[in-house]
């Protein structure tokens, strides 16, 4: 047999240039990172060829579940709480100084004007647990415009997006469009997911 | 594992000449693995890709129905979403006096996209009216949406069913929203 010279000098290697790449890594992502929104309805968009990318701000989402509920909401939370006020002071709501902050902090609700007091008065974990009946968008009670008009009253270069899931019915879609038409909103954004484009296309 | 090399420390105090082998080593691991986990972490919590979206441009509501320009039934397609993703369509306007004839197709690449692809080439002027049944789903309107895309129709509009097309449709197929 023949004999197993023992290596002895120390397997030991030069881990810095991995620590640094590792942690230059970290400081990159750290800075770029936008946490993923949480999601509050689970919605399955349809898919589109179209590859206009959403704009990073200034965005409304209106989102409609398969259930046909509605969530809004718009991100800056400058606009969220000049908003919140301004809706307060029309529907007489006043909120406290702790249910502005959760409302600065909240990117998407589904709670008409009456119940979104006690909404953001709730402790986290039990603003996660309840259902939100979604906002009111019928002609009698259309809370929705009032938050689009409020939204671009506050922020005029906000943009419409709509969210909806591909099994929603059309009247609600078009009710929502119908809204967005009253109140003189007539361009708006579908969020589609990404699909292959076909051999034949010709781009404009 | 990684080391920093001891520094030379020859002057020590008191003249003694023996250099002190104390080792600096540090061992790194625990940082490494810290750092590895917010790695995956912020790697994992980022979302690179904004979504996609398509844009839509309505028209104004015209407050004078004098203004509107009146469709040309030569140049008009009528293509109505019915339930369970049926597509019909049929040319020219239903008006009542005439009845026009409906046909039948889906959403496949051999479907309606032949269909717009065929008639764009012959009418350059195309007008397609989209016209989505109560019972169609959100998912066929951003389909038809896109067929519009991919065949390069520019004109066409969103609008609703109407009473005629409800009685074209029911006579067609049996059923107001389509079999």
């Amino acid at each position: 047999m023949p004999k197993v010279k023992v290596h002895r000098t120390s397997p030991s290697l030069d881990m810095t240039p991995m620590v640094d790449l590792a942690f230059l890594l970290v400081t990159f992502f750290m800075l770029t990172a936008t946490p993923s929104q949480e999601e509050k309805l689970i919605v399955d968009t349809p898919s589109s060829i179209s590859e206009i990318k959403l704009p990073e701000k200034d965005v409304i989402t209106i989102t409609i579940g398969s259930d046909n509920r509605v969530f809004y909401g718009v991100d800056g939370q400058p606009t969220r709480l000049s908003l919140l006020d301004k809706m307060g002071a029309k529907y007489n709501v006043s909120f406290s100084e702790e249910e502005r902050r959760t409302f600065e902090l909240t990117n998407s609700f589904g709670m008409p004007m009456a119940g979104l007091k006690s909404y953001l008065a709730m402790a986290p974990e039990q603003r996660k647990k309840i259902t939100q009946p979604g906002i009111p968008f019928d002609s009698v009670k259309n809370e929705l415009g009032d938050w689009v008009l409020q939204t671009r009253l506050t922020n005029p270069d906000v943009v419409v997006a709509i969210k909806g899931d591909q099994s929603t019915d059309v009247p609600t879609i078009q009710r929502i469009i119908e809204v967005l038409q009253e109140k003189k909103v007539n361009r708006f954004n579908l969020i589609t997911d990404m699909e292959m484009k076909p051999s034949n296309y010709k781009p404009r | 594992m990684a080391e920093i090399q001891p520094k030379g420390d020859g002057g020590g105090k008191g003249g003694k000449k023996r250099a002190k082998k104390m080792s600096t080593k540090i061992d790194m691991t625990p940082m490494v693995d810290l750092a590895f986990l917010l790695l995956t972490f912020f790697m994992l919590t980022t979302t690179f890709n904004k979504p996609q979206t398509m844009e839509i441009n309505m028209p104004v509501k015209a407050k004078d129905p004098v203004e509107q320009t009146e469709l040309k039934a030569s140049e008009a397609l009528t293509v109505i979403l019915g339930k369970n993703d049926k597509v019909y369509y049929y040319q020219g306007l239903n008006d009542g006096k005439s009845q026009p004839e409906l046909k039948s197709t889906d959403f496949s690449d051999k479907g309606i996209r032949q269909v717009l692809l065929d008639l764009g080439r012959t009418i350059p002027k195309l007008t397609v009216l989209i016209k989505p049944v109560k019972t169609a789903r959100y998912k066929n309107v951003v389909d038809i949406l896109d067929e519009m895309n991919i065949t390069n129709t520019r004109r066409y509009a969103l609008v609703e069913m109407t009473d005629l097309d409800t009685k074209l449709l029911e006579t067609v197929t049996g059923a107001p929203d389509g079999k």
